[in-house]
């Protein structure tokens, strides 16, 4: 590390630690107004509506001016439900009948929790902190990296590095310091998670694996609470408002939760994260902010309990005299929108199954219990299945950066060459656009998704079915086929699996060519040949 | 075209989501005919287009990506039992005219004219 970066890295650790102090003063700051404010208040015999905090910026010349505070003697007296900065401050959304005061009350008395602080989470939270909902929680264990900013708005380039969780509450501190915000600076587990889910009355899943979105829902089914649950890869995303109206197991009057629809979690194998298949900022953007719409809908027109439903009603699945819900209140049929950026139409919605009759979590023979989520006995990795990395070759088929290094500059020979050293194929496996992006001089691109498309047992029959699939194996059976082929992508996976399949389809000759890979890919000849070549 | 044939087949769209699209030649949308019986001369259900898309459309060879026995498809058509069931890979919903196919009645579903058959594997992504 050069002295410039030593520099580099030491005053982003130094930014990081006192935007970390900077924060706790605003924390302190902010409880000693409310305290202040407090007290004065109940020195001066002020009417408490109990109808939340005062804001720190409520300043004294404010609150005696307007005819919003009625004099007695020289202290005033409070009529409003809500306080006058948030008459301004809500004002635009607080004329909507959607809203109105009902609904900005309900914000105010309302805790959400935000489980993932990244792409979802970021614009999740914005939104509902901007709305005014009382308390907002937020759980990530994650530090903020470079790749991250162009599509979690909260953090910051300066924050690189921070907690996650303590960057994105500055942000939201600036956007609106009236809201209570509590980080918890962990991974969600399922010893944890209870305890903390039953302090908030609705959570949203900003996660980005398949565990944590079983054990998310299935805390909510056990905790009672409704869950907004979005997810976004590439070009698409996809939202459900999950457990709502949140009944306990075996109501079927209650929403579907995400084991109704999915009972059994895809192989692990299928499972793509944005780190390997991208993601477009505004596309998880616009996922991450209808789930704030879907929670601010939900709070405003008032949490179904289970209370709202009487016993006959439940029983029989039919209204009952009185006791009929609000119409108005009725949670929507559960339902699944699509969003596809580059399809048209881009919006899609599709309905949805109710509550299974034998869900695992969510019906009366339900197995997922309180006492086996704490115990932590019910392992979400395993039932997800855990990906292994790749071992699929010899250590004989691999090579190391340094060793592929030297056969390229001709300082050691190519395997098995007795000829020119530095004479061989080098085919890289990443998909054309990353191929694009950079790569090695003379290196030959082949899609590992081509290779893989391929079909090894297309040597017995006739090859007319698919011409074009074959293209890269004929030209890799006419490039001299004495010269050993060296293969590389971006992490050593997908080269190991593109060396099989070009064995399989025999174009080692009979073993007499040798093809292997380069072990750990690209990203290792940048950490360790070439410090230039780019990381993405 | 003779009016018998064209009630021969029914045409439908089938569309794939979700990175499905890429086992299907990186189309997202494909009209289709296929044909109004199956095999044993019941009328085509959702998972005889299942198999039809498996031998039919589907140029990848991974068929484990898009069902859950990838022997279902293999298997010869005239060996394969109407009755026998084809499960759709975990984290693939099957919609049916923009609802979840367990509202439909599943693969049983008998496809008809115009139908939208949409396949979503779902995203973890976030």
């Amino acid at each position: 590390m050069t002295s410039r970066d030593a520099q580099i890295v030491s005053l982003r650790n130094q930014i990081a630690s006192c935007e970390v102090q900077l924060q706790r003063l605003r924390d302190q700051l902010l409880e000693a107004e409310n305290d202040r404010d407090i007290s004065s208040r109940d020195t001066s015999g002020q009417i408490s509506l109990g109808l939340g905090e005062i804001a720190p910026e409520s300043l004294p010349a404010e609150a005696s001016e307007g005819s919003s505070h009625q004099q007695n003697g020289d202290k005033v007296v409070k009529l409003w439900p809500l306080d006058k900065h948030e008459y301004r401050r809500y004002g635009r959304q607080l004329i909507m009948p959607e809203i109105g005061l009902t609904g900005q009350l309900r914000l105010k008395s309302s805790s959400v929790l935000v489980v993932g602080a990244g792409g979802l989470g970021c614009p999740a939270a914005a939104y509902l902190a901007g709305a005014g909902v009382g308390m907002i929680g937020l759980i990530d264990g994650d530090t903020v990296e470079e790749s991250n900013l162009h599509r979690q708005i909260l953090h910051s380039t300066e924050r690189v590095a921070m907690p996650k969780v303590d960057s994105a509450i500055a942000s939201l501190r600036s956007l609106n310091p009236t809201v209570k915000y509590i980080p918890y600076h962990t991974r969600l587990t399922a010893e944890i998670a209870l305890d903390i889910f039953e302090k908030y009355d609705v959570i949203l899943d900003c996660t980005d694996t398949p565990a944590s979105r079983y054990l998310i829902s299935d805390a909510c089914v056990l905790s009672q609470k409704p869950l907004v649950s979005a997810s976004a890869l590439r070009t698409d995303g996809q939202l459900m408002v999950l457990n709502n109206p949140p009944l306990p197991p075996g109501h079927a009057q209650g929403g579907p939760c995400y084991r109704c629809v999915f009972p059994k979690p895809p192989p692990a194998a299928s499972v793509v994260s944005c780190g390997d298949g991208g993601i477009l900022g505004p596309v998880v953007g616009t996922m991450g902010v209808l789930q704030a719409l879907e929670t601010i809908k939900i709070i405003a027109k008032g949490i179904q309990r289970y209370s709202d439903f009487d016993s006959t009603y439940l029983q029989k699945g039919l209204p009952s005299g009185n006791s009929v819900p609000d119409p108005h209140r009725l949670s929507e049929p559960p339902s699944l929108l699509l969003f596809s950026a580059f399809s048209n139409p881009p919006f899609r919605s599709i309905r949805l199954r109710t509550r299974k009759a034998k869900c695992s979590a969510c019906s009366a023979q339900t197995t997922v219990t309180r006492e086996a989520l704490k115990s932590g006995s019910l392992d979400y990795v395993q039932f997800c299945g855990a990906v292994s990395p790749v071992d699929a070759l010899a250590a004989t088929e691999r090579v190391s950066v340094e060793e592929y290094s030297r056969i390229r500059d001709g300082s050691i020979p190519a395997e098995d060459t007795k000829t020119m050293p530095t004479e061989h194929i080098l085919v890289d496996v990443r998909e054309k656009v990353q191929f694009e992006l950079c790569n090695l001089d003379g290196s030959m691109n082949i899609p590992y998704s081509i290779v893989a498309r391929s079909s090894s047992s297309e040597s017995g029959k006739p090859s007319s079915q698919a011409p074009s699939e074959d293209d890269w194996v004929a030209q890799l059976r006419t490039l001299a086929n004495d010269k050993p082929i060296y293969v590389v992508c971006r992490l050593g996976n997908d080269s190991q699996l593109a060396v099989r399949k070009m064995k399989e389809m025999g174009l080692d000759s009979g073993g007499t060519r040798w093809i292997g890979d380069i072990r750990n890919g690209l990203r290792a000849w940048m950490k360790r040949i070439d410090p230039d070549f780019p990381e993405y | 075209m003779s009016a018998a044939s064209t009630e021969d087949v029914v045409p439908i769209t089938v569309e794939f989501s979700g990175g499905l699209e890429m086992l299907f030649s990186n189309e997202r949308k494909h009209k289709l005919s296929i044909a109004a019986k199956d095999e044993s001369g019941l009328n085509s259900n959702v998972a005889f287009l299942v198999r039809y898309l498996c031998d039919n459309l589907m140029k990848d060879p991974r068929k484990d990506l898009f069902v859950l026995d990838g022997t279902v498809c293999v298997v010869p058509e005239h060996v394969l039992s109407p009755a026998l069931t084809i499960q759709r890979r975990p984290g693939i919903l099957v919609l049916i005219n923009d609802a979840d196919w367990e509202l439909e009645g599943e693969d049983k579903y008998e496809i008809q004219k115009g139908d939208n058959i949409l396949f979503v594997s779902t995203l973890h992504g976030g």
